[in-house]
């Protein structure tokens, strides 16, 4: 039933509404009419029809195969592969310097946990741009020329051209060693299911995990050594005044990718920390005097509970990696906002691109989300 | 033999003096056993550590102090093996203030005084929160009067400011201006009236989700657009607002933790006093959702003022960006690693400052709770 009192207790609340929601329209329709009118003013096109026009646009560091030909869509396509595979591989490194960091920070040994800390402290209070610039104009241009170029392992060159790696070429064993890998993945998989299940029905314990660990390494070796030549390797080799052949690291992309991964892992280093820190005392006693072995006390008390505390702060932090790489465009590594950022100097239709950037980065970071809420709903301990 | 003597005789135990502990495990030796070579394991990661710095500390030190070139010009400093520290002293005034004029030096550094004056007093804890907050907000007003000039000062154009000077304002104004912003967006997410809520959500998202080199392009190229055509603003303000949005939608999702974390009944209970919804949140939820949520708030300040040497790549000549140019200087080429490392050790300082500042007033705060 309608009561006037109601209503006049909500009339200021409605009319506030009202007003907020007239400001933004009126707010937008302003903004949209301005931007047409200036595009006209300046003569800018509009809309994405530009994407398939020839960009003849240099990119010097691609994966996939480009020439500046190519329309202006593939060239912005050939940056988000950048932008993807400097940030996959930055991810991968860096949880791995973040984790051992994260750790010796809570060593025992005085002289690692001081190391650690002092890694911390001075890569989380310098500007991450300042780091990659240290890499480039520093670090990298100090390398010697390619005919000194450092040679730490067979076939592996540094020099100020760039890390020079021997690229795998994979024949058609290789395949039948992957799909080997694949099989005792899958198999261990099962096993492992099934003994944590009659664990937990009978109370007897099989060592599947060391059964599938050794099926995971054994078969594809075997596979490996009963196929012909399932690999060969493809070494640079010094021609002239550089390296030809194998697979090369531009200048650029080291840079970025080594100042990405020595600033997220003292991130990450954080998060482990306190992640491992979290653990309480009585916990680890508790372990103690169950009769845990340290190995055993690592896996399945402190790892779980260290996760827990961990993985939500880490997601973050990959996230920010990913938008953080778009720092390439400060030292010219073509990923997504250095080639778009090269496409609204040539044809100033900054909007378009613009909203293809968000749309991009929004979707990576959704992914990655998603991604880390179903790893962290599977570690998070059930409370009871 | 006598059974009446033994029996008369009272055996007592009288403990022998506690010998001292082994030579091993006190002083000097004894930390150095337990906390470097306790076991094999570690012993080996001392070694190893030890291996490290002694690889990586000689030549450092060697580069920076023992051969660097203190004084001189460009001859003297190529003849050195080491760092040239005099390149840094002759560019300092650029590093400082940018291309700056000269005699006009006296308004940043009265500026950069006063600033430092603040900084000091709101360190030192002695002055109330209400007297401070109106000089906060007074000393930008006063330094861009005082740098930009006007109203009796000569005039002096954006396109001069620059270097640490630069930094710091973009930093000092970015954060006096995107706190309350991002409480009020915070507030704004909160609600639970129709409208208000998406529109927070919309703002903060988007903005969130894509990097600060993005939200400056779109700030140096985007807002004139936006803009009626005959209301042009300068790039060094559109930079700043690019820096203001991105960082309130951070600081809105810092401070939404601190509204989260209070208690339903904190809430009841200003209703039931009768507390309008301004009331009840200025005076029970904002105190104790910000208490809360301080040291990550400092994190983000931290943050923003790193985040602020990202405008060299739309063209503004802040500390990083004034290395950058001072190290491509004809005249000292090569001087990359000094102007880098200088840049270094400004960030650094501020930075780490700040951190321990933040780590200060959140016991400060502790202790007063209690």
């Amino acid at each position: 039933m309608f009561r006037l009192s109601d209503l006049r207790g909500r009339l200021p609340i409605i009319l506030g509404q009202t007003l907020v929601a007239g400001a933004v329209i009126y707010f937008a329709l302003t903004l949209f009419h301005n931007t047409q009118a200036n595009l006209e003013a300046r003569n800018i096109a509009s809309g994405y029809g530009f994407m398939a026009v020839e960009g003849g646009l240099p990119i010097n560091d691609t994966l996939l195969p480009y020439s500046p030909s190519d329309s202006y869509g593939y060239a912005f396509l050939i940056g988000v592969v950048n932008t993807l595979y400097v940030s996959v591989l930055a991810i991968a490194l860096s949880t791995l310097l973040g984790v051992f960091i994260g750790c010796a920070r809570v060593s025992t040994n005085w002289l690692v946990s001081r190391l650690a800390t002092v890694y911390v402290e001075v890569l989380r209070n310098v500007p991450l741009l300042l780091t990659l610039f240290l890499c480039y104009s520093v670090v990298l241009a100090s390398l010697p020329h390619p005919r000194l170029s450092l040679n730490p392992f067979e076939g592996v060159f540094l020099n100020n051209r760039g890390l020079f790696l021997p690229r795998p070429q994979f024949h058609q064993a290789f395949w039948y060693v992957a799909g080997a890998f694949f099989l005792a993945l899958a198999v261990s998989v099962f096993l492992v299911s099934r003994a944590r299940k009659m664990q937990d029905r009978t109370g007897r314990s099989f060592p599947a995990g060391w059964i599938g660990l050794a099926l995971v390494l054994g078969l594809p070796a075997l596979t490996w050594f009963m196929a012909p030549r399932p690999l060969d390797l493809d070494f640079a080799v010094l021609q002239g005044f550089n390296f030809k052949g194998g697979m090369v690291l531009k200048p650029e992309f080291t840079a970025l990718l080594a100042g990405l991964v020595l600033y997220t892992a003292a991130f990450i280093a954080e998060n482990v920390r306190s992640g491992i820190q979290s653990v309480g005392a009585g916990q680890l006693d508790a372990s103690k005097a169950l009769g845990l072995k340290p190995w055993l006390t690592m896996r399945k008390i402190v790892l779980p509970q260290a996760l827990r505390v961990s993985i939500p702060a880490t997601t973050n932090d990959y996230a920010s990696l990913v938008k953080n790489s778009s720092l390439a465009v400060a030292i010219g590594y073509p990923d997504m906002v250095s080639v778009g950022g090269t496409i609204i100097g040539q044809n100033d239709q900054a909007v378009e691109i613009i909203g293809l950037w968000m749309a991009v980065y929004l979707s990576i970071n959704l992914l990655i989300s998603l991604f880390m809420n179903w790893f962290n709903a599977r570690v998070q301990v059930v409370e009871r | 033999m006598s059974v009446g003597q033994s029996t008369a005789e009272i055996k007592c135990f009288t403990p022998r003096p506690a010998l001292p502990p082994p030579a091993g495990a006190v002083g000097i030796p004894g930390w150095i056993r337990a906390n470097l070579f306790h076991g094999w394991f570690n012993s080996v990661l001392t070694l190893l550590c030890l291996w490290l710095l002694y690889k990586i500390v000689p030549p450092i030190t060697n580069w920076m102090i023992l051969d660097a070139c203190w004084m001189g010009g460009p001859e003297t400093c190529g003849q050195s093996q080491g760092a040239c520290w005099s390149f840094i002293w002759h560019k300092l005034r650029v590093l400082l203030i940018g291309t700056y004029p000269q005699e006009h030096l006296w308004r940043p550094s009265l500026a950069g005084i006063i600033f430092v004056l603040l900084i000091a007093a709101t360190v030192s804890g002695r002055f109330k929160a209400r007297r401070l907050l109106p000089a906060w907000l007074l000393l930008p007003l006063m330094s861009v009067w005082l740098i930009g000039g006007g109203a009796g000062l000569p005039v002096i154009d954006q396109s001069k400011w620059g270097g640490l000077m630069l930094s710091l304002g973009l930093a000092v104004v970015g954060i006096l201006v995107s706190v309350p912003l991002g409480i009020l967006l915070a507030l704004g997410r909160q609600s639970r009236t129709g409208v208000i809520k998406p529109l927070c959500v919309g703002i903060i998202e988007p903005i969130r989700g894509v990097p600060l080199v993005t939200i400056l392009f779109m700030a140096s190229v985007m807002i004139p657009l936006f803009l009626p055509e005959d209301m042009q603003i300068n790039n060094l303000l559109r930079v700043q607002i690019g820096i203001i949005m991105f960082s309130s939608a951070y600081m809105a999702e810092v401070v939404r933790g601190g509204l989260q974390a209070i208690p339903r009944g904190q809430l009841d209970a200003a209703k039931a006093l009768g507390l309008n919804y301004w009331k009840m949140t200025l005076l029970i939820v904002l105190p104790q959702a910000l208490r809360h949520v301080l040291p990550p708030l400092i994190g983000r300040c931290i943050a923003l003022f790193k985040d602020t040497s990202l405008v060299i790549i739309v063209g503004l000549l802040d500390l990083l960006g004034m290395a950058k140019a001072a190290a491509q200087d004809q005249e000292w080429l090569g001087h990359n690693a000094e102007a880098y490392v200088f840049c270094a050790l400004v960030y650094w300082c501020i930075c780490f400052s700040m951190s321990r500042y933040g780590r200060a007033l959140e016991k400060r705060g502790a202790q007063q709770t209690r």
